[in-house]
């Protein structure tokens, strides 16, 4: 372990550098969500994740986004463990019938101003599985939604992105 | 020789392939059920299916010979004998035909609904088809007696970036008496949109029932389709299906390892495993352009040739994984304060592990050997070399060791892959047909079955079986006498499928 702990020290981070000038895409994105969460909310964002029957795809994607490549915590973004605690709900999934109620209340558990993103083709307008006797169609059908991230599942930096689109818009909206 | 088959006397259906179906009278039915039972056969599915008469079906591999069967029991009055009455791992099953066809297991032992959950507006919507109640009808989890127990509900929302379910704990100050899952809050009726979808929506459909497993389950449709259409993918196809496959296996595992250990409150191994997982994603998204390699496998063949310079990211990762992975299993062995959460923690006996046919390594974890890539086999696998790693502990450390080996394996196979890659068509082009398939594929996580009717290039009927209903059940086994607080470790361990289950 002592080995593993000191190469922590002296090699160089995996993780991909903030604004650096070559690295387009991420770079600008560091900069731009630091600057935009600190304006809005002080020095953090909290999200809370509810997946409301995703085939689990867009899950893993989001959990990437705590790996040591886009180490989302740089940002000043983190998810939490209680809707209680969180400013954003990411939602996936096209909202079975099974869990709009848990969705709905997670929603109402969640303080004000609150902020509802849908990740993922389904959470848009229920995709792939629209139709069926078991699903609602998507999250805005259940609660409204602010911001829609498409993919299938989208990338990590897809949902980078997406997540500062939305403090953007914020941003733009603020007198 | 199989003797349980060759002695059922039934109808058999001529265009069902590879192996065969029979239509079964209610008194051979439960003489499948007995044999299975007593240990001579294990079920592999037991599902439904609406039409001029509802029917159920029933598939098991025979114990001595390995030989495979589906048989089907009509059912002119709603009612089936019931499997789970003499066999319990067929319960849930039975439950689940009966919530969505209507059919009831007489004598079955348990008669609470499962997956509905009392959300829909119809009853029995694959089947009967019905109004739903206007009340909603309460859910009564099993009792549980004695002194100073308390419940402890949780779910289906659930406090990490996972899926949802809910979980009911009864416990005796820290220890769990009774844990008992209920599930279904994902069910998206995907076998209702299967029916009547052309083959190419159904892949997706397929491709979506686990998004963990999406390659797996790709190829075990495909299997499926292939089988029921008489026809083969073209052999670099099948080697390039083989080579996500075991991306995909390396994937989840190295995920999940640094999961495992993250739940026992040791972060640093999270830390680099999830580094490896990424790389994983990545070289597959160089190899394949997609990171989970989503819609890739198509029936027929695969829908993207590898591309050159895939290949060169993908042997830059598998050095860095040959040099890295080995550390980290140094470090899972040596570190006495996290062995001592995993060891002897949530163990499985063998027996349990047997009887429900529990495969991946659940089952392999606790004796039982079962690999869909070697029994009943599939191509390309029979032309690779690996190994199966079977462990008996049956803890959460036995399961964490079993997936190392694994990695191991998966890493030699595919250095194997690339080496021997056949030149060639990537698929064949399909024309539609009449006739029934029967498909398997190995995910991560175990077994998945595939059953599919088609005619012309429509499906009629596609069922799709995640190997997590056969390992949730092991969960409650194994947490019972631990502590609330080894749930998550034990839970990861196992990583069941919900959406996979949940359909």
């Amino acid at each position: 372990m002592r080995r593993t702990l000191f190469e922590g020290l002296t090699h160089r981070p995996m993780t991909e550098a903030p604004p650096r000038l070559d690295d387009e895409v991420l770079g600008e994105l560091a900069s731009q969500v630091d600057r935009a969460a600190r304006r809005r909310l002080g020095r953090s964002l909290s999200i809370r994740e509810v997946d409301a029957g995703s085939c689990n795809g867009c899950e893993l994607e989001i959990n990437a986004l705590n790996n040591a490549f886009y180490d989302l915590e740089r940002f000043g973004l983190r998810f939490v463990a209680s809707p209680r605690h969180a400013d954003i709900l990411l939602v996936t999934g096209p909202v079975t019938k099974n869990m709009r109620e848990a969705l709905e209340r997670t929603y109402r558990a969640t303080p004000d101003p609150k902020w509802v993103v849908a990740v993922g083709d389904c959470a848009v307008d229920g995709g792939i599985f629209s139709g069926s006797y078991a699903v609602t169609g998507g999250v805005s059908n259940v609660v409204p939604v602010d911001l829609h991230i498409r993919g299938c599942p989208p990338a990590p930096t897809e949902i980078l992105k997406g997540l500062i689109a939305l403090l953007d818009a914020q941003r733009a909206d603020r007198p | 020789m199989p003797a349980i088959i060759d002695a059922i006397a039934g109808k058999r259906i001529e265009d069902h392939r590879p192996w065969p179906r029979l239509v079964v009278t209610p008194d051979t039915w439960r003489k499948i059920a007995n044999e299975i039972a007593a240990g001579r056969a294990t079920l592999l599915g037991l599902w439904g299916e609406a039409g001029a008469f509802c029917t159920v079906h029933m598939a098991f591999i025979e114990q001595d010979s390995d030989a495979i069967a589906v048989v089907s029991l009509e059912c002119p009055d709603q009612t089936f004998p019931s499997v789970g009455a003499l066999h319990p791992p067929a319960i849930r099953l039975e439950r689940a035909i009966h919530s969505l066809y209507g059919l009831r297991p007489a004598g079955a032992p348990d008669a609470r609904p499962w997956l509905d959950l009392g959300f829909w507006d119809v009853k029995y919507p694959l089947g009967l088809r019905a109004s739903a109640a206007d009340v909603r009808p309460t859910y009564a989890f099993l009792p549980v007696e004695g002194e100073s127990l308390h419940q402890i509900p949780v779910g289906p929302v659930h406090a990490g970036i996972i899926e949802p379910g809910h979980f009911r704990f009864t416990a005796s100050g820290e220890t769990v008496v009774r844990l008992e899952a209920r599930l279904g809050y994902v069910h998206k009726g995907i076998e209702s949109l299967m029916a009547g979808a052309t083959i190419e929506r159904a892949a997706q459909l397929a491709a979506r029932t686990s998004g963990d497993s999406t390659v797996a389950y790709g190829i075990a449709f495909a299997h499926a389709v292939e089988a029921a259409l008489q026809v083969k993918a073209p052999p670099r196809a099948q080697y390039l299906r083989a080579l996500m496959a075991e991306l995909e296996r390396l994937a989840n595992h190295f995920g999940d390892i640094g999961a495992i250990c993250n739940d026992a409150s040791f972060a640093l191994m999270h830390a680099h495993c999830s580094i490896l997982r990424e790389m994983v994603l990545r070289a597959a998204a160089a190899c394949f352009g997609h990171r989970l390699m989503m819609d890739r496998v198509v029936p027929g063949g695969v829908a993207t040739d590898l591309r050159l310079d895939g290949v060169a990211s993908l042997k830059d990762a598998l050095k860095h994984f040959r040099r890295r992975f080995p550390r980290l299993v140094e470090l899972y062995d040596n570190t006495a304060s996290l062995q001592d959460r995993t060891a002897s923690t949530g163990i499985v006996g063998a027996e349990l592990a047997q009887q429900f046919g529990a495969s991946g390594y659940v089952g392999r974890a606790s004796g039982r050997d079962f690999d869909a890539r070697k029994t009943p086999g599939y191509a390309p696998y029979h032309e690779l070399e690996f190994d199966v790693p079977v462990l008996t502990a049956g803890d959460v450390n036995a399961r964490v060791w079993v997936r190392i080996r694994e990695v191991e394996q998966s890493l030699a196979l595919i250095e194997q892959i690339i080496e021997r890659l056949p030149s060639g068509p990537i698929a064949i082009a399909l024309e539609g047909g009449a006739g029934e398939g029967l498909g398997f594929a190995e995910s991560f996580r175990g077994d998945v079955l595939v059953a599919a009717r088609l005619d012309g290039a429509r499906i009629v009927r596609c069922h799709l079986r995640d190997p997590s209903w056969f390992q949730w059940p092991l969960l409650e086994a194994a947490i019972e006498g631990n502590i609330v607080a080894d749930f998550p470790l034990c839970n990861k361990s196992f990583n069941c499928s919900y959406s996979g289950h949940d359909l």
